[in-house]
């Protein structure tokens, strides 16, 4: 049996290319549905055509990625630190955001980062220090995606750095993520000076002893994916805007906070700083993404993004098919509204592992759900559902936990498909913030990007060539 | 006079869409050329004809040209606007609700309404395999009339098809007819018992029309590409079309029409239909040598006339043909200038079948084969919808204008003796084609009243949206004769040059 017999059941036509012969079906009153295609990415064709032969294959791929990415559970199991966590984590090892990279290809913002943490970590005594060993090649520089880690911005861990763990229920898998500093003048935007290594050493010795208390007198790990469902609900898409996600993060804590036997002065502090922090809930967000990508990986075949990560200077992504390899292009430039004071040429490139919010089905895929958020690029609540609607041409599925509402609570679009970016040159919608391009001045902004086209290309024909 | 050419990089819009914004830049006063157009090496050589230069440009086949001679810098400017406001006019996209984004692959189709049951492929060929294969992928039965596959995707495709049950018609797959609905290029004929499976679009448009003018209607016309039959697709499609045909209740008689297939596939065709328990008419364009005996509900004919004739006899119906009859005039060589591949392969066998040595892009024969398709070589035949000429253009029965130009330049031919053309109509093809084309008659005849001879096969059915009555009379009315099949016409023109194979041989 036909999946769709023809002979005897009226035509109903999806038409592709000349209107003529749409029209000429409209006139003999045929249901017809135009669709609406352009010539795939150049330098893609070949590949296309190489998979499109294995169609077959690559779908059943696919859903199995999909199946990963539906069925993740990420849960919050605790907080660590980074040089007990991560296996070859040693005091001179850095992990940062993106794709590798080393120092004399690093941009402001990720050198700040870097001479930063050395300070922080006491590698260096000056920033001038910090710097000269980093060019000296003293530091050991490791992307956090291949360490099971992700990091906002710069996205620079070090040796002693609490992080959030978050445990993948479905898969087993664990992923790892900072804990979020704040706005503004912030390690992760490249800022270094005292206020900022202050703010670093009171998270490592008061912050995060009192989210450990709490979550232990919790009990029960907290449910992130039930959380940010809620989040999507409530105003945010999980990427630029987490006030929901944070304030029921707060809200989940709240009484295990009051019973826990940290100093109350401690707890009053770290409550006073996640309440004025919007973004708080951003990196726990990010570990949740990374659990259920990586949980995705490694299926043969399979064209699903499984990482799309910036360093500030190259954009990189990963297919589920094609193992540990990077796809990388030049990292875009962003378009946003900036902070008083700054402007377009203050402006660093697109930097960060947030990216793994777009990744797992949120964030710029999620900005139907986020109209506020859309006053960054100067659009209005119709861009963001129009935004959302074009994700689901490139998407292989729906998440059928993250709902939008303006949409009739449709999941929103999960799965990237790096095979449909380049064969419809729809590009993944991302959101993110603006890093001064100079090291220590820190947030500028935040707005929108376009990923470079030729990382997807270069996976596609990675993939075909893989077959 | 003043020339203007601009090259626009990776900017796709299709070749109906830049035909219409030729158009309309040469409707602009002052304006004495105009062309925008994919930069394919057809057209490249059609602008570098006019005298434009392209040295330097380079442009690759995802670039668009304009090409403007104007009298004047206004005009040129109104030329350039005219094709602007073509180029990004209203977007002939449905829209469906507001806000709804028209989707962009035939996935996304699939997942947006689960009644499709067909996609129509008509991208530029070098991107079809992916559309077919999703579509495929999709669920999705196929109409493929994208030329410019590999026979190797084809082949491919066809496999994943029969494993999934589907049709695919194609790759260069110019008609259908499912359920009385008309696909590509096709005719208003009238619903009836006779299914058709072709490898071949102007067939099946013949054929059907045939029938229908003695009042024998369609169940469906299967159309499947010109190479299904090729030893390395080996009928892939042709033997499912046939199997559903079997299984189709409004069908009682099957008509097979293909250009003469090798001869293990040939065997399997008829092993095929004998299978089916309806009488069928296996219509190969020209002679075939087959093993052992034909089964007894099969009959085999080696021309369309004579698949539609036998078709109509099964059904107890007749079919005329017209009566009409040349006289042999001056000698001379004959011209075959087509839009319908079969057609033309239709004429060159009558025509050949009097001795005379065929060149033509589409030969009966691989040493026959044409060497410049812009130079006629004695007897020649060019079918203007094969893939060299039609990349980045529309097909000749939409836009026949390189015909029609070479129409005008046969005719001047001291040499050429009789012309044969086709005219197609129905769905898809051109509103009015009689309109340009009876000039361009009326002209050729005007300059030599008494030595050449033209004549026409005007394929199409009554309730064709162009007046197949009318459309012939304006033909007659500017000289030429009307048949209503391509072997008649073809008989028709070489009659009148009976004499010309010394003179050609000589």
């Amino acid at each position: 049996m036909a999946d769709r017999p023809l002979l005897g059941h009226r035509p109903n036509v999806a038409n592709e290319g000349l209107a003529l012969f749409a029209d000429e079906l409209a006139q003999q009153g045929v249901p017809v549905q135009r669709i609406d295609w352009r010539p795939p990415a150049p330098g893609s064709e070949h590949a296309l055509a190489r998979l499109a032969l294995a169609t077959e294959r690559i779908t059943e791929a696919n859903d199995r990625a999909l199946a990963r990415l539906q069925a993740a559970r990420p849960l919050v199991a605790g907080i660590g630190r980074a040089g007990d966590l991560i296996e070859d984590m040693d005091g001179r090892t850095l992990l940062h955001a993106g794709p590798p990279i080393e120092w004399p290809d690093m941009s402001g913002p990720l050198r700040g980062a870097i001479i930063g943490a050395a300070l922080y970590e006491e590698l260096a005594d000056t920033p001038d220090e910090a710097a000269s060993r980093a060019a000296a090649g003293d530091f050991n520089f490791v992307p956090c995606h291949e360490r099971g880690a992700v990091g906002p911005m710069a996205g620079v861990v070090s040796h002693s750095m609490p992080m959030w763990i978050v445990a993948n229920e479905a898969a087993g898998n664990r992923a790892l993520c900072t804990l979020n500093e704040g706005l503004g003048k912030v390690l992760r935007y490249g800022a270094y000076d005292g206020e900022v290594l202050d703010r670093l050493r009171w998270m490592r010795d008061v912050l995060a002893h009192v989210l450990g208390s709490a979550l232990e007198v919790l009990g029960e790990p907290i449910d992130l994916r039930a959380m940010l469902a809620h989040a999507l609900q409530m105003g945010d898409e999980g990427h630029n805007r987490n006030r929901a996600g944070t304030s029921l993060l707060l809200r989940e804590l709240h009484p295990a906070l009051l019973t826990s036997e940290e100093p109350t002065s401690d707890k009053v502090e770290a409550v006073r700083f996640i309440s004025g922090n919007d973004h708080f809930f951003l990196n726990l967000v990010m570990a949740a993404g990374k659990a259920t990508a990586d949980s995705a990986s490694g299926i043969g075949g399979s064209s699903v993004v499984v990482a799309m990560a910036r360093n500030g200077t190259e954009f990189g992504i990963r297919l589920s098919g094609t193992g540990d390899e990077w796809f990388t292009g030049p990292a875009g430039e962003i378009d946003g509204l900036y902070l008083a004071g700054f402007g377009p040429e203050d402006a660093n490139l697109d930097i960060g592992d947030s990216t793994i919010t777009e990744t797992m089905g949120i964030g710029g895929m999620a900005m139907a759900a986020a109209p506020a958020i859309v006053r960054f690029v100067g659009g209005s609540p119709q861009d963001a559902i129009d935004a959302t609607r074009s994700m689901y041409e490139i998407t292989w599925g729906e998440s059928e936990h993250y709902q939008v509402p303006s949409l009739g609570f449709r999941g929103t679009p999960l799965g990237i498909d790096a095979r449909a970016v380049v064969h419809t040159g729809v590009l993944p919608v991302v959101n993110t913030g603006i890093a001064h391009r100079e090291p220590g001045i820190g947030q500028v902004g935040a707005g929108l990007v376009d990923p470079p086209m030729e990382a997807f290309v270069a996976a596609t024909r990675a993939l075909a060539d893989a077959l | 006079m003043t020339d203007r050419l601009i090259v626009r990089r990776d900017t796709y819009y299709d070749s109906v869409t830049l035909m219409l914004a030729s158009s309309d830049a040469e409707d602009v006063e002052g304006v004495a050329f105009a062309a925008a157009v994919t930069a394919t090496p057809v057209n490249l050589s059609l602008i570098e004809a006019q005298g434009f230069d392209l040295t330097g440009e380079n442009p690759g086949p995802n670039d668009l040209i304009v090409a403007l001679r104007a009298s004047s810098d206004d005009a040129a400017d109104a030329a350039e606007r005219a094709i602007t406001a073509r180029l990004t006019g209203p977007a002939d996209v449905a829209t469906g609700a507001p806000g709804e984004i028209p989707p962009r692959s035939f996935r996304s189709a699939t997942r947006r309404n689960t009644d499709l049951n067909l996609a129509f492929v008509s991208v530029p060929g070098r991107y079809a395999t992916v559309e077919v294969a999703q579509a495929l992928d999709a669920g999705l039965n196929v109409f493929c009339f994208s030329d410019g596959l590999s026979l190797s995707d084809e082949a491919a495709l066809k496999k994943i098809a029969v494993g999934r049950d589907l049709l695919l018609m194609g790759a260069d797959c110019g008609t259908a007819i499912v359920d009385g609905v008309g696909l590509g290029f096709a005719n208003a004929v009238e619903r009836g018992p006779i299914g058709v499976v072709g490898a071949s679009g102007t067939g099946i448009q013949e054929v059907t029309c045939l029938l229908d003018s003695a009042g024998l209607g369609n169940s469906h016309a299967i159309g499947v590409g010109g190479r299904d039959l090729s030893s390395v697709v080996g009928g892939a499609m042709t033997l499912r079309g046939m199997e559903l045909l079997d299984a189709d209740e409004s069908t009682s008689a099957i008509v097979v029409i293909s250009k003469p297939p090798d001869a293990s596939v040939a065997a399997r065709v008829i092993e095929a239909a004998a299978r089916t328990g309806k009488p069928v008419v296996v219509g190969f364009l020209g002679p075939i040598a087959l093993e052992g005996d034909t089964p007894a509900n099969v009959t085999v004919v080696d021309s369309l006339e004579a698949a539609a004739q036998e078709a109509a006899r099964l059904e107890g119906g007749k079919i005329e043909i017209s009566s009409l009859q040349s006289e042999a005039r001056t000698p001379g060589f004959v011209r075959g200038l087509f839009c319908g591949g079969s057609l033309c392969y239709e004429a060159m066998n009558v025509v050949a079948a009097t001795g005379r040595r065929i060149s033509s892009n589409v030969p009966l024969e691989p040493e026959l084969r044409l060497a410049d398709v812009e130079s006629s070589e004695g007897d020649t035949f060019i079918d203007f919808g094969e893939d060299e000429l039609t990349e980045g253009r529309a097909h000749p029965m939409i836009d026949p204008s390189l015909r029609n130009e070479r129409l005008e330049r046969e005719g001047r031919d001291p040499e050429v003796g009789a012309i044969v053309l086709d005219v197609v109509l129905g769905y898809g093809a051109h509103p009015d084609p009689a309109d340009d084309l009876a000039r361009v008659v009326s002209e050729a005849l005007g300059r030599r009243p008494d030595d050449l001879t033209i004549a026409v096969a005007l394929c199409g059915a009554k309730r064709d949206p162009q007046s197949i009555d009318d459309q012939a009379k304006r033909l007659e009315d500017a000289g030429a004769y009307v048949t209503r099949n391509s072997a008649q016409a073809a008989r028709v023109a070489v009659a009148t040059v009976a004499t010309t194979t010394e003179r050609a041989d000589g």
